[in-house]
């Protein structure tokens, strides 16, 4: 932050002086040429739609009339509207189940891959692909490999001896629908956090594991007393992260259910979708949007709070 | 570490990790391997159970024909060139911007960064709609530049490399200054030439994230001549839905950059998330 600059490493000298303000105004064109480019494009692509997205909200709009005030009536529809409150709970229901079984599975993976293991390189590469594969290829490998009829998972299960009727119809169920997307996401993002664990896990000190050892803890106190606090401000920075991406969650649904069976896998961002490009309902879209957008503040805001109280505990 | 292991009473522990990982490896690639196989197969033969892993006559005219059923070369040139560009200006505009928040003052600095750190908190699908009114509104909806608009300028550039250049000495660039460098050729000179792992990181972040865009392009692009690969297999989905064979080569065609880049850069990308403070 205390970065010096030219102006003031060259305060000393009396006759640069009389050129400091030029000097310092100079100063300040170059530092904007360097931001320039790239913030006159966030500002224009970003920053402007962000701001006229919460002006939106307030007003009704097909895209072609002319924009009309609406005040509030945005914020009343969504007490009215069902679809809504489905699209809200499914949102909960999916974080509430994948951000968890994220975090757990990504932890595990990092402290197995991080043991000196034959291929352990290898092992990291396979884990992290999913997370760069194109979700459009692997979501339709998914809905081939989950066929409720013909697909191999369901075979296998067949095989198993689970009866015919039993079987799990995945994404066609629409109790099964929203596992399955869970399942997938879980799939393919954990490679990911696994490696922010893993960053997380080469910053303990061994030190605090060889007091351990002379002290005589097991490897379970270990993880317990040692490990899990230690990385508890990456615990914190993935489940943030997790948390925010899976209120945005879309592509999955789109590609594997498009919010169906019925309602049961339509989610916020699936509705936002629906009454911007396929109803042309811009203002009350954007009011969802905003909804989606404060929820996202709360839970950034909340887990700030809690992790800032749980490093004061700690100290 | 040494010391730990030699304590230890490792082998059912190692015996239940390769196990483990054994498991987790094979969860992990059975549904690329299983595409693979599926990409060389008939269409009837796709779903043969018990699974044969490796076809005995591996049908491998899916992968001629994928390019004359679709325009597929067309689709592989047009994401080629939208993410080379849009990869290309993130890396130089997101470097550029970050050597002036990070080692610079400046008036409204922090003010101007606060701004780039908010808008990465916010879901894109907040504004989207907005930004797509905007694009309509410039004429560049149905053309490759609302893509690259959209994604040359992210916030996230700019807060991976500040992050990293924070990292490095203030004293490099007071030397550099002394000796009567520029500030663009500390940037050119020092500042880029040290970022590598950063730089990594970036671009495999915004060139698999520009490869594998679908909602940009299924909203942007909607003829059929500026489409991209991900909306081209889908489109393939939906008129060729049972010709399982061939929707798979084409998820393999499509996959095949994105192996390549990971695989070269991979390295630098572990050390970048390791060095760009996300270790908290």
């Amino acid at each position: 932050m205390s970065a010096s600059t030219p102006a003031t490493t060259a305060k000393k000298t009396p006759r640069v002086q009389v050129s400091r303000r030029r000097r310092r105004v100079q100063n300040t064109l170059i530092a904007y040429s360097f931001i320039a480019p790239n913030f006159l494009g966030f500002l224009i692509f970003t920053l402007g739609p962000i701001l006229f997205a919460f002006a939106l909200a307030f007003m009704h709009w097909d895209g072609n009339t002319p924009i009309e005030f609406a005040g509030l009536d945005h914020f009343w529809k969504l007490f009215e509207d069902r679809i809504f409150q489905t699209a809200f709970w499914n949102t909960l229901v999916f974080t509430g189940a994948s951000v968890p079984l994220t975090l757990v599975c990504s932890l595990g993976l990092a402290l197995l891959l991080n043991q000196k293991i034959f291929g352990r390189n290898f092992f990291r590469t396979v884990a992290f692909f999913p997370y760069v594969a194109s979700l459009v290829a692997v979501a339709v490998v998914w809905n081939m490999l989950f066929n409720p009829e013909y697909g191999p998972v369901n075979m296998v299960l067949y095989n198993l001896g689970i009866d015919p009727k039993d079987l799990p119809r995945w994404a066609a169920d629409r109790h099964w629908a929203m596992a399955t997307i869970v399942m997938f996401s879980v799939w393919k993002s954990m490679g990911y956090f696994m490696v922010i664990y893993l960053a997380g896990l080469q910053g303990i000190s061994s030190e605090l594991y060889e007091a351990a050892d002379i002290d005589g803890a097991t490897a379970w106190q270990k993880f317990w007393r040692i490990t899990l606090p230690q990385l508890a401000p990456t615990t914190f920075f993935v489940s943030v992260i997790l948390t925010i991406n899976s209120f945005k969650v879309f592509d999955q649904v789109y590609m594997l259910t498009q919010g169906g069976p019925g309602t049961s896998t339509l989610v916020l961002v699936y509705h936002i979708y629906n009454e911007a490009f396929i109803s042309w309902d811009l203002g009350y879209s954007s009011m969802v949007a905003l909804v989606l957008f404060m929820l996202v503040l709360m839970i950034t805001i909340v887990q700030f709070r809690w992790s800032q109280r749980g490093e004061e505990d700690l100290s | 570490m040494p010391l730990r292991r030699r304590r230890k009473p490792v082998k059912w522990g190692l015996i239940l990790t390769y196990l483990t990982v054994a498991l987790v490896t094979v969860t992990m690639l059975a549904p690329f391997a299983w595409m693979l196989s599926a990409s060389l197969k008939l269409d009837r033969d796709v779903f043969a159970f018990p699974i044969q892993w490796v076809p005995e006559q591996p049908r491998w005219e899916n992968f001629v024909e994928i390019w004359t059923k679709i325009p597929l070369g067309l689709f592989v040139y047009n994401t080629a060139k939208l993410t080379v560009i849009v990869t290309v200006l993130q890396l130089l505009t997101s470097s550029f911007a970050a050597y002036a928040f990070a080692k610079l003052r400046f008036p409204y600095r922090n003010a101007l960064f606060l701004a780039y750190i908010a808008t990465i908190a916010m879901p894109w699908q907040v504004y989207m709609v907005p930004q797509f009114l905007l694009m309509r509104e410039l004429g560049l909806t149905n053309s490759h530049l609302s893509l690259i608009f959209l994604q040359a300028f992210t916030a996230f550039g700019v807060f991976l490399m500040r992050q990293f250049y924070m990292s490095i000495p203030d004293e490099l660039c007071e030397a550099a200054r002394i000796d009567g460098m520029s500030e663009y050729g500390i940037w050119w000179r020092i500042m880029l030439p040290l970022s590598m792992p950063a730089l990594s990181t970036l671009t495999i972040f915004t060139f698999v994230n520009t490869w594998n865009d679908f909602l940009g392009p299924l909203i942007y692009l909607t003829r059929t001549e500026l489409k991209t690969i991900q909306i081209g297999i889908r489109m393939f989905i939906t008129q060729y839905g049972q010709e399982y064979g061939l929707i798979m080569a084409a998820s393999v065609v499509s996959l095949i950059p994105v192996l390549i880049v990971f695989l070269l850069l991979q390295r630098f990308f572990v050390e970048g998330i390791a060095s760009t403070g996300l270790k908290g």
